[in-house]
């Protein structure tokens, strides 16, 4: 069993990189009206970042379901 | 052109797909073989978030505003990031104390409030009523643009069309036959409605399903992919304008729309009961927490391609686009894949209205009325035999309300506004419980008050923003008070209050309610004060995880296992509570047959037992009306002093114990001591009847041999040898006998033959008895006894007895030179005194009680020839104290001795009788 503080700082940090993709900062990085490939820059990232941000869930939640107890 | 009727048959058909599925999945629970005991099941289950709101709503959305549909998407994402600190706990919170509802979790935490459960339960009908009427105003509308195909008409509005001839009342109808068939089937609320589940999970594959078959036939058949489809969309500047998030009132939107999704994934009921009350295993969620964003990803893929297609095909307008994925279909002469997705839709509508009808008959059941019935102390209800068949009443009725009133608000209000906003009031109204339900899992110090000052004056808030101003829009009321406030009062304008502008209306609600609300709470926790219950609850929350469940706020008090037994076969039905009763006992190791009063322990666990089919707060009601408690004072008092008071108890019911062992012990250490007492005695008594009887048997066997073996003895010494062993023998008879007289006396068998009698002739009779030894042995005897008595009540016989022994003792022991024994008698004082005096060695103080002890003879018996048997003193004891006499002695060293006893006299006892 990993230590639980260890699946609770992953998760801190996957909704820690989800806030920053998802807010001012960032989201205005890419708030350009500008096309990647006829497709608008902004909808690629925000789906692009939507998916990666799914994928850390996905990961951290995997291992985390190994220890469960927190 | 699609037939009204066969639309219609296709619902019916699918609608009745849903109640097979509903079946089977009920069948396979009750076989055991759980259909939704799944991970992927489950993740599905929690997509009933997207309605049809989401279904045609977004793409209204996204061809008006771009992105800002999105939020709602990644809100829900966000928050599941944060599962493990969020969402789990809830779910174990909710798994260890029963939780049956959004309301019950909340009234439970804050001390399990009445007031506070019945306040959500208002909140969530009131807030939610607007989006179950979204979803059959979605159906209704779908219907009729169908109808159509493959001309493209917006339909009229619904309030001109008939009731009957409305395709959502039917809707509705079905809806909650639905709900009512399998969704009120067990009286336990935690109990899994698995057939609902799983047709929810099979509704959601169909929803997703048709709106990517919709999204595709968009991108590839009506366009050329993305790339074609947006760099067309780009050459229209009213459309690339969506292409970007517009300046800072577009970021506030964004962040706020973000926090509201946030909020509502966790706060809205029918969450609620997908994510928790339906959650078949904790562990599912690790999993469901990617694969339901996954799916929220995949669902709005095609928002965005679907909304510029429809306005790029759309041109001219005339086409609202909350109808785009029908009629992008019906444009390209696609009449099933319009059909599919309007059965989309309808799975859409038919999941939200489902779960949210069953969430709300749960709460409104066991957080509304029940508690309100409870109270009514003129209904008895407490006293009713069976209250199960009222609740399952209740809450169908609650269902067939609750879908009345949706429907009834889509015809009277719904026409006015769009999906999204429509959705999005229900949203704000969800939202405002999530400062009570994350500050209550995480922050002890949150109090009750804090909890309803927030929801009251966020409720507040939301109803005047967002609310109010929606009636004005339906023409309900005036209009005026929007733009020039009410009475003319500018700063307070519904949607630019004290003049905050520059803001949709939506974000300048949630920022004003969530602020009040979130302000409300813990400004008015950090003065207020905890009772006991809310304090005990708090900790029980917020630890959860450390495994507080033991430490539940005690009751004071108990009651009868009968009562409690009667009270929970009422709510549940008797097998059950046998069932549960038998778990009990089995897991404390009880013997219920034998156990009449329930321990707090006990009330606790039927309290958490009903509170998963009545709530918390009418459970503790339910118990508080069989238990007889100590009504508590001052709380906060209360509080230490039950925890230091019960510290006590404890330690005083140990002393006790230990006390009452101590005794024990103490007896049983006297009873031990009594019995090595009692065995020496016996030893020592049967030591010495043994010497007893051996020294007269000696003597006659000794001079029986002498004669034996000695012929030539002379006849004179002859005659004096069997003197003596005729003397030993009747010495020996004579003990024997009163070895036996004795054995009778101690064991109580010895026969007594009690008459009323002159005591002078025993008297008599015993002188004349002992006249023979008193002549032998040439001593003076002196009487002074009366001719008559006063009557004593004796054994005449054994009262000869005892003086023959008295007067034979003194004959024996006295002077042997100028012996004298005088014999008194006397009555005085209602009793009869004999004296028996003799002028013998007399008796120091020691032997003067030994010598009514068995064989104990005065003097040593060593060293002396023994003089008598040493039985005829207890003997006569023990006669004397069964006619109710004493016998002592008095004596000094040298003065001779006199042994006297007392007999009451007959009239005397008799007036003592009286």
């Amino acid at each position: 069993m990993r230590d639980p503080r260890t699946t609770s700082d992953r998760n801190r940090a996957v909704f820690a990189a989800g806030v920053l993709a998802f807010t001012v900062p960032v989201l205005a990085l890419f708030n350009v009206e500008a096309t990647v490939f006829g497709v608008p820059v902004l909808y690629l990232y925000l789906f692009g970042a939507w998916g990666a941000l799914i994928g850390l869930m996905a990961l951290t939640a995997r291992r985390a379901a190994g220890d469960d107890e927190g | 052109m699609l037939a009204g009727w066969f639309i219609f048959a296709v619902g019916f058909a699918y609608v009745s797909l849903l109640f097979a599925i509903a079946y089977y999945g009920e069948r396979r629970a009750d076989r055991g073989r759980s259909l939704i005991r799944n991970p992927s099941i489950y993740a599905l289950s929690i997509a009933v978030y997207c309605t049809s709101w989401t279904f045609y709503g977004s793409v209204g959305r996204a061809a008006a505003g771009g992105v800002s549909f999105l939020p709602i998407y990644i809100g829900p994402t966000l928050a599941f990031a944060l599962w493990w600190f969020v969402l789990r706990k809830i779910l174990r919170i909710s798994k260890t104390y029963r939780i049956t509802s959004i309301a019950d979790f909340i009234a439970s935490r804050y001390g399990k409030s009445m007031v506070l459960g019945g306040l959500v339960t208002v909140i969530v009908v009131v807030g939610v009523m607007p989006y179950i009427s979204l979803q059959l105003k979605a159906v209704s509308t779908s219907f009729k643009v169908l109808l159509h195909y493959p001309e493209i008409v917006m339909p009229a509005e619904a309030r001109s069309v008939a009731v009957f001839g409305d395709t959502a009342f039917y809707v509705a109808l079905a809806m909650s036959a639905f709900a009512i068939l399998f969704g009120t089937r067990h009286i336990d609320a935690t109990e899994h409605h698995e057939g609902i589940v799983a047709a929810i999970a099979f509704e959601s594959i169909v929803k997703l399903a048709a709106f990517l078959a919709v999204g595709v036939f968009v991108t590839f058949g009506m366009f050329d992919g993305f790339a074609d489809l947006f760099t067309r969309a780009a050459a229209r500047p009213d459309l690339a304008r969506l292409f970007t998030i517009r300046g800072g009132g577009g970021y506030v939107q964004w962040t706020t729309l973000t926090v509201l999704a946030m909020a509502a994934i966790v706060c809205l009921p029918r969450q609620f009961q997908v994510s928790v009350v339906e959650n078949t295993d904790e562990r599912h969620l690790a999993k469901a927490v990617w694969l339901f964003p996954l799916y929220l990803l995949a669902i709005n893929v095609f928002v965005l391609p679907i909304a510029f297609g429809g306005r790029l095909i759309f041109a001219q307008g005339g086409v609202d686009p909350d109808t785009f994925v029908l009629t992008l279909p019906m444009a390209g002469n696609q009449e099933w894949l319009a059909l599919f997705a309007f059965v989309g839709g309808l799975s859409a509508a038919t999941g939200m209205v489902i779960v949210t009808s069953i969430a709300l008959s749960t709460m409104v059941c066991n957080d509304l009325v029940m508690p309100i019935l409870l109270r009514l102390k003129r209904l008895r209800l407490a006293e009713r035999r069976d209250l199960s068949g009222l609740l399952l009443a209740i809450r169908r009725l609650t269902i067939v309300l609750a879908l009345g009133l949706g429907y009834l608000y889509m015809r009277l209000i719904g026409e006015s506004y769009t999906l999204v906003t429509i959705g999005l009031v229900s949203f704000v109204a969800a939202a405002q419980f999530a400062p009570a339900i994350v500050g209550g899992i995480f922050w002890k110090r949150a109090t009750l008050a804090g909890a309803l000052a927030g929801l009251v004056l966020g409720v507040a808030v939301w109803f005047y923003t967002l609310l109010l101003p929606s009636f004005a829009r339906s023409g309900w009321i005036s209009a005026n008070f929007i733009d020039d406030g009410p009475f003319g009062l500018a700063l307070i304008r519904p949607y630019a209050l004290f003049g905050l502008t520059g803001l949709d209306e939506v974000s300048h609600a949630v920022i004003w309610s969530l602020l009040v609300n979130i302000v409300g709470f813990v400004g008015v926790s950090l003065v207020s004060r905890q009772t006991a219950i809310e304090r005990s609850q708090a900790v029980l929350f917020v630890d959860v995880f450390r495994g507080s469940e033991g430490r539940s706020r005690a009751w004071r008090g108990s009651a009868t296992v009968e009562d409690l037994h009667a009270l929970l076969a009422r709510l549940v039905g008797p097998e059950r509570a046998d069932r549960v009763f038998a778990r009990y006992a089995r897991v404390r190791g009880l013997d219920l047959a034998r156990t009449v009063a329930a321990d707090a322990r006990f009330l606790q666990f039927a309290e958490r037992e009903l509170a998963g089919a009545v709530g918390a707060a009418s459970a503790r009601v339910l118990i508080a009306s069989v238990v007889e408690e100590a009504p508590p004072g001052i709380d906060d008092v209360m509080e230490i002093l039950d925890e230091t008071s019960q510290a006590i108890e404890y330690g005083r019911r140990l002393e006790e114990k230990s006390r009452e062992l101590e005794r024990a012990t103490r007896e049983l250490r006297r009873a031990n001591a009594r019995l090595q007492e009692l065995d020496r005695l016996k030893d020592d008594f049967i030591s010495t009847i043994s010497h007893e009887l051996r020294t007269p048997l000696t003597s006659i066997r000794s001079f029986g041999e002498i004669l034996a073996d000695n012929e030539a003895i002379n006849p004179a010494q002859r005659r004096e040898f069997l003197g003596i062993i005729i003397k030993e023998s009747e010495r020996l008879t004579r003990l024997i006998n009163q070895i036996l007289d004795l054995a009778k006396l101690e064991a109580g068998r010895m026969e007594w033959h009690m008459v009323e009698i002159d005591p002078a002739g025993p008297i008599e009779d015993a002188l004349a008895a002992t006249s023979g030894l008193v002549r032998e042995s040439g001593i003076r005897l002196e009487v002074a006894v009366p001719d008559r008595l006063p009557a004593v009540r004796v054994d005449p016989d054994r009262l000869v007895q005892v003086l023959v022994n008295l007067i034979a003792n003194a004959v024996k022991f006295c002077d042997p030179d100028d012996g004298w024994v005088r014999v008194a008698a006397a009555a005085l004082d209602g009793f009869l005194t004999v004296e028996v005096r003799d002028n013998g060695p007399g008796l120091g103080a020691g032997d003067q009680s030994r010598v009514f002890e068995k064989f104990q003879q005065a003097g040593d018996t060593l060293t002396e020839r023994p003089r008598g048997t040493g039985l005829g003193l207890p003997i006569s004891r023990q006669i004397v104290e069964h006619f109710g006499g004493r016998i002592w002695v008095t004596s000094r060293l040298g003065e001779g001795a006199t042994f006297a006893f007392t007999l009451p006299l007959a009239n005397a006892r008799k007036r003592a009788a009286r």
